[in-house]
């Protein structure tokens, strides 16, 4: 459980990144939420995970933006997301998990692939989370398997699951199968890790989401007494 | 009455029993349902509230059919409902029953509305569950025209036109049952009874006190916000769920099988979890007693405090005896606890009485300073506004 739980990279200081907007006395920090939903350990899912997110830190460094991660390892959790599915309520570890992704400004969300599809953990703690909370939100997608064979299951299956909540999809998932892991040089893995956390990052520069995901907010335009005639 | 009404809610589910694995027949159980309203007043409680249900495992189907039977057998129980369908029922025939219950029985009735929660059920009925906020408003403000005007004309989006009509029986000396507005999760509902001046009933039950917390809160700012008072006098109902006995390891080890099998949480988290993280008790008496005397604390004074004690087939005997405990040793604390600390600006539980003495009052009022507005009067919120349980009446248009 090392790595990026917690991390606030140091604010840049070159006169390059300062011209990015931000003061270093006021700067600016993003919210990113990595989500892994690996069941072993040490696990590849997690690690795909770091190394999307480190690469996002990176990336949102050089244009002066701090960031806060909060890493979330969905199998410290696989109980009490099955007992929220039977209660409808999610305990207080499960509660932070949630506010953790509703409330960021980014989500990384990487899962291993079973069966052609994403795990039934990650899809379960999808399942919880309330269906209007990641409207709007930045989400970089990762899967892991052991071939690349499985690798289109990020645009067929992972991909529509976030179109379907309005999030903002980055367009490069990332993929890595076993064999990427030892393959040094060969390997294209760091590349498509370094576009897809370029890609991301771009968007949760921009994202605004304020006030989106308060559940206790009133629809806009809700009239008590309703729209006809009750006066 | 008492500052703070205690009593106890149902569900009317049939359940088998997970230690005999016994199930009770349809008339066991109703029967016992009405036993056990009956209990209720023998041991000193001052509500008995029935659900509205439309699918197994639960039977009431038909609210003021039991309510009145109980009404009948009791002298000073407060009958209630957890909750009446405001979705799926149409507010016509909901006006004209609970005006009748009331009239059987003279006036100890208010209702609890809520929108239910299964999807099947909204079609039965004709309705679309997705429409469901849509259906508890538009419903609820014929509800409360209909209750307070003798002659309605109407048009909206889920019922038929009505022009020129009157629903009867008029309600019991021109003042209409109290309503509460029950939600889990939607703070629509908060604002509709905020608008109103309504009761808001949080079940508090199956989730933990915390959302309820934000809820009420909404709840009792938007109150303020509409005028009709300040928002620790808004009007609040709390549920709760205890089962004891006097040593807190038997209620333990024997409420354990129900609460494993039980359909609504069972075989999800342990019962320890559970009743940590939600207001579910199970101990002795005095455990109990401090569990719920924090409830204001957490929520401020409130008026009303439900039970549920009667559900995961645990068998009447069972039952009867957790009445016993509750209305002997619990209630009689905590209505001492609730007293104390709590400001005179504080309303009581509304009741058919001091909502009668409002009306007059207020009506006296009107006539003595024709012409001007009366403080306790916020005519920008004119015929949606109330009475409150702290004696301002606002407007109550079904003059008779």
């Amino acid at each position: 459980m090392s790595g990026i739980d917690g991390r606030t990279p140091e604010f840049p200081t070159s006169p390059a990144e300062a011209v990015a907007g931000a003061t270093p006395e006021f700067p600016t920090v993003k919210r990113i939420a990595v989500v892994a939903a690996g069941l072993s350990q040490p696990s590849s899912t997690r690690l795909l995970a770091d190394r999307l997110a480190d690469a996002t830190v990176e990336r949102m460094g050089e244009h002066g933006v701090r960031v806060e991660v909060t890493a979330i390892e969905l199998r410290d959790l696989a109980h009490d997301i099955t007992n929220n599915l039977l209660t409808g309520f999610p305990s207080p570890k499960l509660q932070q998990a949630l506010d953790a992704v509703t409330g960021s400004d980014g989500l990384i969300a990487v899962t291993p692939i079973f069966t052609t599809s994403y795990s039934g953990l990650f899809k379960s703690f999808v399942d919880v989370l309330d269906p209007q909370s990641l409207t709007d939100l930045p989400v970089l997608i990762g899967a892991t398997g052991g071939t690349s064979r499985h690798s289109l299951a990020l645009d067929y299956a992972i991909r529509p699951v976030f179109t379907y909540l309005h999030a903002v999809v980055a367009p490069t998932g990332v993929f890595a199968a076993s064999e990427d892991w030892g393959a040094g040089g060969e390997s294209s893995l760091p590349d498509r890790i370094g576009r897809a956390a370029r890609e991301f990052a771009a968007l949760v520069r921009e994202s605004t989401r304020d006030g989106l995901n308060d559940p206790f907010r009133l629809p806009a335009g809700f009239n008590p007494i309703g729209a006809f005639g009750a006066n | 009455m008492a500052q703070v009404q205690f009593g106890i809610f149902t569900v009317g589910d049939v359940t088998a029993n997970p230690t005999t694995r016994t199930t009770p027949t349809e008339n066991e159980r109703i029967r016992n349902i009405l036993t056990i309203a009956q209990k209720a007043e023998e041991v000193g409680l001052d509500v008995f509230a029935l659900g509205e249900h439309h699918n197994p495992p639960f039977v009431p189907s038909s609210p003021t059919t039991m309510l009145g039977y109980i009404a009948a057998k009791t002298t000073t129980l407060q009958l209630s409902t957890a909750t009446t369908l405001i979705t799926t029922n149409d507010p016509v025939k909901i006006a004209e029953d609970y005006a009748m219950l009331q009239h059987v029985a003279d006036g100890r009735v208010d209702l609890t509305l809520g929108r239910g929660n299964t999807g099947p059920v909204y079609p039965w009925f004709g309705k679309d569950i997705r429409q469901g906020i849509e259906l508890a408003v538009e419903n609820y403000a014929l509800l409360h025209r209909l209750w307070r005007e003798d002659f309605v004309d109407w048009q909206g989006r889920f019922r038929t036109p009505l022009q020129g009509f009157q629903s009867t029986p008029r309600p019991l000396d021109g003042v209409p049952p109290f309503v509460w507005h029950g939600s889990i999760r939607s703070p629509e509902i908060a604002e509709q009874a905020a608008y109103y001046g309504d009761g808001f009933f949080a079940n508090n039950i199956f989730w933990p006190k915390e959302h309820y917390m934000r809820l009420i809160d909404l709840y009792r700012q938007r109150f303020e916000h509409y005028g009709h008072g300040r928002a620790d006098q808004a009007i609040v109902g709390l549920g709760g769920q205890v089962f004891m006995r006097a040593k807190s390891q038997d209620a333990v080890n024997e409420f354990r099988p129900y609460f494993d099998e039980a359909p609504v949480y069972g075989h999800g988290p342990s019962l320890e979890e559970f009743s940590e993280m939600t207001p579910l008790t199970v101990g002795s008496p005095q455990q109990v007693i401090d569990r719920y005397a924090a409830m204001r604390d957490h929520f401020g004074h409130y008026q009303r405090q439900l039970f549920l004690m009667d559900h995961a087939g645990l068998p009447l005997g069972t039952v009867l005896e957790q009445l016993e405990i509750l209305g002997g040793e619990v209630v009689p604390v905590l209505r001492k606890e609730f007293a104390e600390g709590r400001p005179a600006h504080v309303p009581d539980a509304p009741t058919h009485a001091s909502r009668v003495a409002a009306a007059r009052a207020a009506s006296e009022t009107q006539d003595s300073s024709a012409g001007g507005v009366s403080e306790t009067q916020d005519s920008s919120a004119d015929a949606a506004s109330e009475i409150q349980g702290n004696g301002s009446v606002i407007a109550a248009g079904g003059a008779r």
